[in-house]
């Protein structure tokens, strides 16, 4: 047992807070917000030049090797700015996908692109109807005579509006919820018949509803065999996730303290009443034990035994979830009226906890899929 | 950074695991797996067979007797010790009195008092709070008078745990009513129950059990040699020993046996047209608590090992996060098995069933004593600093407010 960083760990985290300290204010954030794409082009070729963008991807791909662990200490420091760049969906969730089930010649042309801060891509899995369920797929694949075609809808697809290249889902047999006989396939955004409506989110993230007629496809990995890479990719998607919702808690907590000290009502800071400090006491305790978790799903990302990675994700993502809620809404409520603004941090903050809650399965899901294994 | 034990952590833990499988009482062993607390002697019988090994000692330098491990592995016995489960070291002796003498005690109380302690010759109790001072331990009255090579001591002591068991026992004391300050009119003596003028007065709590009482000082006499540190700077002595090592102050390992006790009566009884542990709600209770277990579990490695890395020898803050998230966990999951008894969990029968045992009624034995643990553990977030202090040590050393 160790939780100590590695120099490299440290100076990481170093050189993506600083760059966030210096280029990623909430008025600043504002700025990018106006982009049209929703996000700050200027910021990805940051995070390109910082390495960032092939933190995971092997040194041959243009990567730095990295593991969970760095990315957790990445999706930190963006979930302390609410970094509205499609880092997730591009190098946790495509990149992942891309890693694992990838051929050679694949992954020699898509991750350098990634790296360099050239291909943007988005895992395009979920369904209306599948709601968290993952093998949950009506989306069908089937052979033509150039390839694959696909055809059936997506929906919530973080950043699918802006990305290059997609990772789909698709079932090539099997029922509706089987595990079996499903496909991952790379689609070019710009195909024949795929159509794209894309949206923000409540937390003003980007994402998109994907509609697919007849589009060719390339498969990724063996066709009816992904579940377990979706499975992967989702599982890594829940850890950075709360390496995210971590570093929303702490600027949550550091400006509700900050806050309580400075606010005066009655004559005296609110701070200075028992009963304000005994909430930031039970925030801070929250955020502790949501940190611990998120810690837990990072490490478990690369746990071989799968039900044990399962059942670790799972507790994390219950875990991290619970205690984001509780300081999210306890933000708002100690702020005042204040916190209910637009114009004011804590709302957004909030609403990116929100996001990530209804994320890759919520906490009656998880805490559900927990009950079904207790023995 | 890794989370997972090294393989020379895992070594230890399963070496533990294996002694206490191979050397508790088969008796105790038996007790404890029903839900019942120790006896006095099953404490003192394991206590010295963990001293005879080494293991009793367990957060003292080597040269009084302890076993030279990291607070890593200090947390993997402590662990595996509650969840077994087996009689916890007596903490008044182990985690108390111990790291106070070596750290302000004389070459004489040191030799004297360490190694009776570690191998519980001597039971301690803990003489703090009074009548008058509980969660405000330094508004004390308990007085000492200097009379000659004597302090002459008056007054009394209250929720002084185990105090019927004890042989001696740690006192705060006030020598100075005058000091400018009541933190600096404070001394801390060490005192033998037998002395004359010492009543012991015993206090039954909500599960019907005696582990309370209240303690009167008339005119009793102990001599000045048994101060520890000096007069009028007992307080010292007293916040060292209540931020001292707080490793195990999580009793994870006790919400860990809890949740199984709670399994097993699920497997027993029936909800609702099934097993108790077949229904949806039941189950996600139990994970919840899991879930919670683990969180903690985490966070206590997290403090243990900071604290492992600090020079400074002041206590973690942060292990008042330990402290109440622990307590709450620990009521939770007493509540849980608790529930889990049923209507079993009504009846106080244990001396009915000891007659009528030719068969012994296991699970009723079990449930009874869920609901006595529940009952006991109440007090869990009250003692050792109430949750509502630690949030007060929280906002003030952490959050500065």
């Amino acid at each position: 047992m160790d939780f100590d960083l590695s120099d490299d760990q440290r100076l990481l985290a170093d050189s993506v807070t600083r760059l966030m300290a210096d280029r990623y204010g909430f008025e600043a954030r504002k700025g990018y917000l106006k982009d049209p794409a929703g996000w700050s082009a200027a910021m990805w070729g940051q995070y390109a030049e910082l390495g960032l963008l092939g933190l995971p991807f092997a040194e041959e791909h243009g990567g730095y090797g990295g593991g969970p662990v760095d990315v957790m200490l990445v999706m930190q420091e963006f979930g302390r700015a609410l970094a509205l760049e499609p880092y997730l969906a591009t190098v946790v969730l495509g990149g992942t996908a891309l890693q694992l089930a990838g051929s050679t010649a694949q992954q020699g042309e898509i991750l350098p692109a990634v790296a360099e801060g050239r291909m943007k891509l988005a895992f395009a899995h979920g369904e209306r109807e599948a709601r968290y369920d993952l093998p949950f797929v009506r989306t069908t694949a089937k052979r033509s005579a150039g390839g694959w075609v696909l055809d059936g809808a997506k929906s919530v697809v973080f950043h699918g509006d802006s990305a290059d290249r997609l990772v789909v889902s698709a079932r090539v047999s099997g029922d509706d919820a089987d595990e079996d006989g499903i496909g991952l396939f790379l689609v070019d955004a710009d195909a024949a018949g795929l159509a794209r409506r894309g949206y923000t989110l409540r937390d003003e993230t980007r994402a998109a509803e994907i509609a697919l007629h007849n589009v060719a496809a390339v498969p990724l990995g063996e066709p009816g065999a992904a579940f377990p890479v979706i499975t992967r990719v989702v599982e890594a998607g829940i850890a950075a996730m709360g390496a995210e919702a971590v570093g929303a808690m702490e600027a949550m907590h550091s400006m509700t303290l900050e806050y309580s000290r400075t606010r005066e009502q009655f004559g005296k800071p609110i701070g200075t009443n028992q009963v304000v400090q005994h909430r930031l006491a039970e925030m801070l305790m929250s955020m502790e034990q949501g940190r611990s978790m998120a810690m837990l799903a990072a490490m478990s990302v690369t746990e071989p035994d799968a039900a044990e990675r399962a059942r670790n994700i799972s507790m994390a993502k219950v875990g991290y979830g619970q205690a984001a809620r509780f300081v999210s809404q306890q933000t708002i409520q100690l702020h005042g009226g204040i916190g209910m603004t637009e114009e004011y941090a804590a709302g957004h903050f909030f609403r990116r906890c929100l996001v990530i809650e209804h994320s890759f399965g919520d906490t009656a899901y998880h805490l559900a899929r927990l009950a079904d294994e207790v023995e | 950074m890794d989370l997972r034990f090294t393989q020379e952590e895992r070594a230890f833990r399963d070496e533990v695991r294996a002694f206490i499988r191979d050397n508790l009482p088969p008796d105790t062993a038996e007790r404890m797996r029903l839900g019942h607390p120790p006896r006095k002697q099953d404490t003192v019988t394991w206590q010295r067979i963990l001293n005879k090994k080494g293991w009793a000692a367990i957060s003292w330098p080597k040269e009084w007797g302890g076993p030279g491990w990291s607070a890593v592995q200090r947390m993997i016995f402590i662990e595996e010790n509650q969840a077994a489960p087996a009689p916890e070291l007596l903490s008044f002796n182990i985690t108390m009195i111990g790291p106070v003498l070596i750290q302000f005690g004389t070459e004489e109380q040191k030799r004297r008092f360490l190694p009776r302690a570690a191998n519980l010759d001597d039971w301690w109790c803990q003489g703090f709070s009074e009548p008058g001072a509980g969660s405000d331990l330094a508004s004390l009255k308990t007085a000492a008078r200097l009379v000659g090579d004597h302090y002459v001591v008056n007054g009394s002591k209250i929720w002084t745990s185990t105090a019927h068991n004890a042989d001696w026992c740690f006192l705060l004391v006030r020598t100075n009513p005058n000091a400018a300050k009541r933190q600096e009119g404070i001394s801390f003596l060490l005192v033998d129950m037998k002395t004359p003028g010492i009543t012991v007065r015993p206090i039954i709590s909500i599960d019907g059990s005696h582990h309370l009482n209240e303690v009167f000082f008339d005119d009793v006499k102990v001599p000045v040699a048994m101060r520890v540190y000096e007069e009028n700077r007992g307080w010292d002595v007293a916040k060292y020993l209540l931020g001292n090592e707080r490793t195990g102050i999580a009793r994870l390992g006790k919400s860990r046996e809890r949740v199984a006790m709670a399994k097993s009566a699920a497997r027993e009884v029936r909800f609702n047209g099934r097993r108790l542990i077949e229904d949806p709600a039941f189950r996600q209770r139990i994970a919840q608590l899991e879930v919670d277990m683990k969180a903690l579990q985490i966070t206590q490695y997290r403090v243990v090992s900071a604290g492992a890395k600090k020079s400074d020898g002041r206590p973690d803050p942060l292990s008042s996060v330990l402290k109440v998230k622990g307590t709450e966990l620990l009521q939770a999951s007493t509540e849980c098995a608790m529930d889990a008894a049923g209507p079993m969990a009504n009846p106080v029968w244990a001396q009915e069933l000891a007659a009528m045992a030719n068969e012994p009624d296991l699970f009723a034995e079990a449930s009874e004593q869920s609901t006595a643990s529940y009952l006991m553990l109440r007090a869990a977030s009250i003692y050792g600093g109430t949750n509502e202090i630690q949030k007060n040590i929280l906002s003030k050393a952490v959050l500065r407010l």
